[in-house]
């Protein structure tokens, strides 16, 4: 059975008042609060074990690289990798999307060429592959979600076609909460003849995500998102395609040999991990999914679920509340509008009252913009919220409410 | 209405309830922004609700600002905003210690790290006319 309250226990976050009031965190789809396990890895580590990796031939630098590498193997095996080399740690999930858009995009995209996206792409997988396509003539595409978030299949399909190269799609959508098929999404890109990427960071946290079941080419996440440490994420790639491409950036640790005229580069993942990596953060990362393991992601899933369709009976008490993305196949992400109250002056009332949501675009304007909003309020899900959390958040929303009804 | 009166009302105030109604009503003061300036040109970028800022530099050596935001709370502040900046000389406006203020309001307690971001963007353009000027 899912613990919730022993759950909760884990986070000493959880246990601080906010302004006086209980901590009621909805934002973990920004960034995730951190179990005391990973907290105290972070302190063992720079307490008994660190220095640099992949350098010298003494304890601490070999305590510390195969606490590093072992992290790898830790990330290769949460997402079902056939082998730890296609496991490349990145500062973030948005560093691994301008990877691919730059070290494969812009060596093997043209004019005529075209990339494909989701109309409700986060900026992280949409600004590289602009950018990519600004520098090489291909032309960028999207297919719709229709009004109520969900995937258009039909305009899928009829947008991909032989010319389209990468199909560059969000696993799920950080507004909407629409779950993408990304397995169907990648077989259909496969036969068109493209490659596919999926940035994961959304739907890796509340699901069981296997890339080679999927079959995606490139996969993309952060940590902060499951409970690690801020400053690390990783790309996966199929490795032959890795092994393809150029470094992305260039200096200590991606090298074979240097010579004052040239060098060779070394194989992935380390001929993609230039310069010292965020060592400490890429551990805590590993204690992060081992902690994710011991409960179980199905377990999570499931647990989300439920706290879904909790919340959603419980905001229907509210009839100004507008949900924008309302999918049948959503994660735990509620984008909302409460009567023509402005998103950052609700956030306001609720953050007195102890309840963290996020306001604006959330890295993702145009699909704000899409749904007919320039800002909006999120209050996403995370493993540790529970059912008091939705009954606080309902309160302070009705509370909110009356106070702007006399102001 | 000076500054010194705004500081002063703040203070009559204990709950964050009263404070942010009485915000709520001054945003409700400041003169309307007319549409044709509620563009790209006039936003202020850097804030979770859209701020717009419109300089007036017809009286000579002095500068005299127009501001609006689509949000209640964030109206308000911008009021106080230009209840310290309005009218004044380039210099003054430049030489305005307004962490001071906002510390003698008592706000600062009350506004959100986001919400400070946002309102030091407006202060810093309007710091940049000022220098610009």
């Amino acid at each position: 059975m899912y613990d919730i309250e022993k759950i909760r226990k884990d986070f000493p976050i959880l246990q601080q008042k906010i302004n006086g009031k209980r901590n009621t965190f909805l934002d973990t789809a920004a960034s995730a609060q951190k179990p005391q396990a990973v907290i105290d890895a972070v302190v063992k580590m720079y307490s008994q074990t660190y220095a640099n990796v992949h350098r010298g031939s003494y304890y601490l630098s070999e305590m510390a690289t195969s606490a590093y590498e072992n992290a790898r193997r830790i990330v290769k095996d949460f997402i079902n990798a056939k082998s730890e080399k296609e496991i490349i740690f990145t500062r973030s999930a948005t560093e691994g999307m301008n990877l691919v858009a730059s070290s494969w995009g812009l060596n093997n995209l043209k004019a005529g060429d075209e990339v494909l996206l989701s109309e409700a792409e986060h900026h992280g997988n949409l600004v590289p592959w602009q950018n990519t396509c600004a520098k090489t003539g291909a032309t960028l595409r999207f297919f719709k979600v229709n009004d109520d978030g969900s995937f258009d299949i039909e305009n899928f399909y009829k947008l991909l076609n032989p010319k389209v190269k990468m199909v560059a799609v969000t696993g799920m959508s950080n507004i909407l909460g629409t779950v993408f098929p990304v397995k169907e999404i990648a077989h259909a890109a496969h036969l068109a003849g493209a490659l596919c990427l999926v940035d994961a960071c959304q739907s890796i946290v509340h699901t069981v995500t296997d890339v080679q079941d999927i079959g995606c080419d490139f996969m993309a996440f952060s940590g902060h998102k499951l409970y690690a440490p801020s400053g690390i994420g990783c790309l996966y790639g199929k490795y032959d395609l890795l092994c393809s491409m150029a470094p992305y950036q260039f200096g200590g640790d991606m090298i074979e040999n240097v010579t004052y005229e040239k060098t060779t580069f070394t194989t992935p993942p380390a001929r993609f991990e230039a310069g010292t990596p965020a060592i400490v953060q890429a551990v805590g990362f590993g204690v992060a999914l081992q902690y994710l393991q011991a409960i179980g992601m199905k377990n999570i899933a499931a647990h989300e679920h439920e706290l879904v369709k909790y919340t959603n009976e419980r905001l229907k008490e509210i009839p100004e509340l507008k949900i924008i993305g309302t999918a049948a196949d959503k994660g735990g992400v509620f984008s909302f509008a409460l009567g023509n109250i402005h998103p950052q002056d609700v956030a306001f009332i609720l953050d007195k009252e102890g309840v963290s949501v996020r306001t604006g675009h959330h890295c993702a304007q145009p699909i704000v913009n899409r749904m007919g909003y320039n800002s909006l309020a999120r209050a996403s899900l995370g493993l540790y919220t529970n059912n008091e959390d939705i009954d606080c958040f309902v309160n302070a929303l009705k509370k909110a409410q009356t106070f702007f009804k006399q102001a | 209405m000076q500054i010194n009166e705004l500081i002063e009302n703040f203070d009559l105030l204990d709950s964050w309830e009263d404070k942010y109604r009485y915000l709520i009503d001054l945003g409700e003061k400041l003169p309307p922004l007319p549409d044709q300036y509620k563009t790209e040109q006039w936003k202020i970028s850097g804030c979770q609700s859209q701020v717009w800022l419109v300089p007036d530099f017809s009286v000579a050596n002095k500068i005299t600002f127009i501001g609006d935001s689509d949000a209640s709370i964030v109206k308000g502040l911008i009021f106080i905003v230009l209840s310290i900046f309005n009218n004044q000389s380039p210099q003054t406006i430049k030489d305005i210690d307004v962490d001071d203020i906002f510390a003698k309001i008592g706000l600062e307690e009350h506004l959100s790290p986001s919400r400070r971001n946002g309102l030091s963007a407006l202060v810093d353009k309007i710091k940049n006319y000022a220098q610009n000027k």
